[in-house]
């Protein structure tokens, strides 16, 4: 074989320039597996037939994340008990995986083909409200009252005055611990009284009961950042939210308190220390005394814990702050049957047969304020305290929200990171981001 | 010799499958993405809504990028990986292609092992790397215990995380490079090894002296497509590390995945595209012109 140099030039030059195309169309890897995951049958749960026999009825196509994995089943229920109140109204699901959900409905929904109602989260919702491409639900509101709706996430699901999505299902933030632990360290359990200083205390008691023993976990990153300077009179932007303000004295407190939980007392594990261990697997292995996480791990923990655990609501410093994720539920801006889409969702939002649905499956909690339906969630133990699930909504805060809110919650991560880790110190992390987001993102 | 019409016909029918695909899948969207870098769309609004055009802001998206102290740190970061990369991958592939071109019992066998780690999916890779970088539960650094060398944290830490990316992809991509070399090795006419050994000519003369030149077409070969897929760094990171750590890992094409696809930024995205294009471009040409001094052509 020959190898001219004419022939390599050509080759390589070719090779160049499909290099930037590959580059320019690469959808990640978590498009890739999307597609796997899915096993090319988006369409579960779709009619099954006999649709057709009535002229007039109507279908929604209706897209989420949210059932995916086990709760596809309870979904179907909803529907099944949608279209049978409505009997002119077909709903057609499709259940697509977390991964890559947001990169397929952003492709879908520049071309124009989004589904007419889909699921966003919270962290997606104002990019996509501020775009433009949702439709403003107040003007099917007529004979809906919105006090049946937790207030608090009937709020998260609306961005410049208007309501642009209903919330489907919440999901707060409590503090879990393991009272075994407690036991043998000494110390009392948790009370809603406790503040950063009780937390401290205890968790460097249980910290001192072995090598492999923590006291505490609680991420170091912008969900738990953002509630925590709350917790300590500070805030991550100003009222009219015209100004970030993250190197405020109050917020690099808290940032110091945070880290030096990491560096100084070691009470929560550092990266290496974790090794790529989840901090839910910690808690679960019984070497973890504290966790500041969501009451999504409820179904999880109380299958695979031998231990005795509980949970409070989450302790403050000088004030209390609690904070909430919530999925809503949207309509596309450009479709035809809107005014059945809305059924759709203020039933899956509002009706009490579907928060029951949802209590019943532990799926998350419906966010609604019927007594009934959460009297039966309160019956379901363990964890004993589980009041506090609803006592911890009296403190919730709401994150600062911004249009290009992935890029800010990066730009913060990003330093809050490199101070967890000693790179740099928290005054300095907090300074550099306030620099970067000023920088970068646009406030108007 | 003369193509006739009829002959030309048949070869656009011919040619016509994958013009086509070539055509809507890489031309378009090539064209559609320079377009793009000149204006601020967001990729998610559709162009029949109100304020859906995106508008034109000319250079603003390129200056921006170039003007930030994010493109010369990620930039830094691909030449870290580019440094550590290029080297290695160049002596383990060559080795690995004279091993495997001996005509030992079963040599067949260790052609397809080798090349096994290159038809893995990227995401599996990936996280098998991921668990046996782990500090503490992970088996490189196990081994490493075994004579008596701490580990370090690998992907938690900033700066030996792009180590640990070069790591995976060595593994992984070794298998494609000494595929290409041993077939610049099986070309190499055996006469010259004969002459050398009539000569006297011991193993790392001949070495030395007769494959390394006669590989030289390959090894640039191999060179740049290196630089190439160095620069196009992506799903290792996207999997291994997301960027972190606080930023370490964070290349270009993880960039504009980020920009596009998180950020809603697509006009930018494209920008850094096409920055990403002349940098490629840039290294390709200049080796083009550097080759003359080493490679030798027509042995």
């Amino acid at each position: 074989m020959k190898w001219s140099m004419k022939w390599m030039k050509v080759l390589l030059l070719t090779v160049a320039v499909l290099a930037v195309a590959a580059a320019g169309c690469s959808g990640g890897p978590s498009a890739e597996t999307g597609a796997e995951q899915t096993g090319g049958s988006p369409q579960q749960g779709s009619s099954e037939g006999g649709a057709e026999s009535d002229a007039e009825a109507v279908t929604v196509k209706f897209t989420n994340f949210s059932a995916s994995g086990d709760n596809e089943k309870y979904l179907q229920q909803m529907k099944e008990a949608f279209e049978k109140e409505h009997s002119h109204i077909k709903i057609d699901i499709e259940t697509l995986p977390y991964e890559g959900y947001f990169t397929q409905m952003q492709t879908r929904v520049a071309s124009g083909t989004a589904p007419d109602a889909y699921e966003l989260n919270y962290e997606n919702f104002v990019s996509y409200a501020k775009k433009g491409v949702l439709k403003d639900l107040t003007e099917f509101f007529d004979g809906f009252d919105t006090s049946v709706l937790n207030s608090n996430a009937l709020e998260a699901f609306a961005a410049d005055g208007k309501q642009y999505g209903l919330p489907a299902s919440f999901s707060n933030v409590v503090l879990f611990y393991n009272k075994d632990l407690f036991d043998q360290a000494g110390a009392e359990y948790p009370t809603n009284d406790w503040t950063w200083q009780d937390v401290q205390e205890a968790a460097e008691k249980i910290r001192a009961l072995g090598d492999q023993i923590y006291g505490i976990y609680q991420p170091i990153q912008f969900w738990e950042f953002y509630k925590m300077v709350r917790q300590n009179g500070g805030s991550l932007m100003n009222e009219d939210m015209t100004q970030f303000t993250l190197d405020t004295p109050e917020n690099i407190e808290t940032l110091e308190y945070m880290v030096g939980r990491v560096l100084d007392t070691n009470v929560m594990p550092t990266e290496a220390q974790m090794a790529g261990m989840g901090d839910w697997d910690l808690f679960k292995s019984g070497r973890l005394g504290m966790l500041v996480t969501g009451i999504w791990a409820f179904p999880d923990f109380s299958e695979n814990i031998d231990f005795q655990w509980d949970i409070e609501v989450e302790p403050g410093n000088t004030a209390k702050a609690t904070h909430f994720f919530s999925n809503g539920l949207v309509i596309n801006q450009n479709s035809k049957v809107a005014e059945a889409a809305f059924e759709w969702l203020k039933f899956m939002s509002s009706s009490k047969e579907a928060a029951q649905i949802r209590v019943d499956a532990g799926w998350e909690l419906p966010a609604i304020n019927d007594e009934d339906v959460l009297e039966s969630y309160l019956q379901v133990t363990p964890p004993d305290n589980k009041k506090a699930v609803f006592e911890s909504l009296d403190y919730l805060v709401t994150p600062p929200v911004v249009e290009q809110n992935a890029e800010m919650t990066d730009i913060i991560n990003l330093h809050l990171e490199a101070a967890r880790d000693g790179a740099i110190t928290p005054a300095e992390a907090l300074r550099e981001a306030q620099k970067a987001l000023e920088e970068k993102i646009n406030l108007q | 010799m003369q193509i006739t019409k009829r002959g030309r016909l048949a070869v656009i029918l011919f040619l016509l499958p994958c013009l086509t695909g070539l055509v809507l899948f890489s031309v378009i969207p090539v064209l559609y993405a320079f377009l793009l870098s000149f204006t601020d769309w967001d990729g998610l609004k559709p162009v029949d809504l109100p304020g859906g055009v995106p508008s034109f802001v000319g250079l603003d998206n390129y200056i921006s990028i170039l003007s930030g102290e994010e493109f010369w740190r990620v930039l830094r970061n691909t030449a870290v990986y580019v440094v550590l990369y290029i080297p290695v991958i160049l002596i383990a592939s060559m080795s690995a292609a004279l091993l495997l071109n001996r005509p030992y019992r079963g040599v067949g066998l260790y052609r397809v092992l080798f090349y096994i780690p290159v038809l893995t999916s990227w995401v599996a890779g990936s996280l098998i790397f991921k668990s046996l970088l782990s500090p503490e539960y992970g088996g490189v650094n196990e081994l490493l215990g075994w004579i008596g060398v701490e580990g370090p944290g690998w992907l938690y830490d900033p700066v030996w995380a792009m180590p640990g990316i070069v790591l995976a992809s060595i593994w992984k991509d070794m298998g494609f490079f000494a595929l290409i070399f041993l077939g610049g090795l099986q070309s190499i006419d055996p006469v010259y090894y004969e002459a050398a050994k009539i000569d006297g000519a011991n193993v790392w003369q001949r070495m030395k002296h007769i494959t390394l030149p006669l590989l030289s077409p390959v090894t640039f070969f191999v060179i740049v497509i290196c630089l190439i897929f160095s620069f196009q760094l992506f799903p290792q990171v996207m999997i291994m590390t997301d960027g972190g750590p606080h930023g370490a890992t964070q290349v270009m094409v993880e960039r504009i995945y980020r920009y596009s696809f998180n950020y809603f930024k697509m006009g930018y995205a494209s920008a850094f595209s096409f920055i990403l294009f002349a940098i490629i471009f840039l290294f390709t040409w200049l080796q083009l012109k550097l080759q003359k001094k080493w490679v030798h052509y027509d042995a």
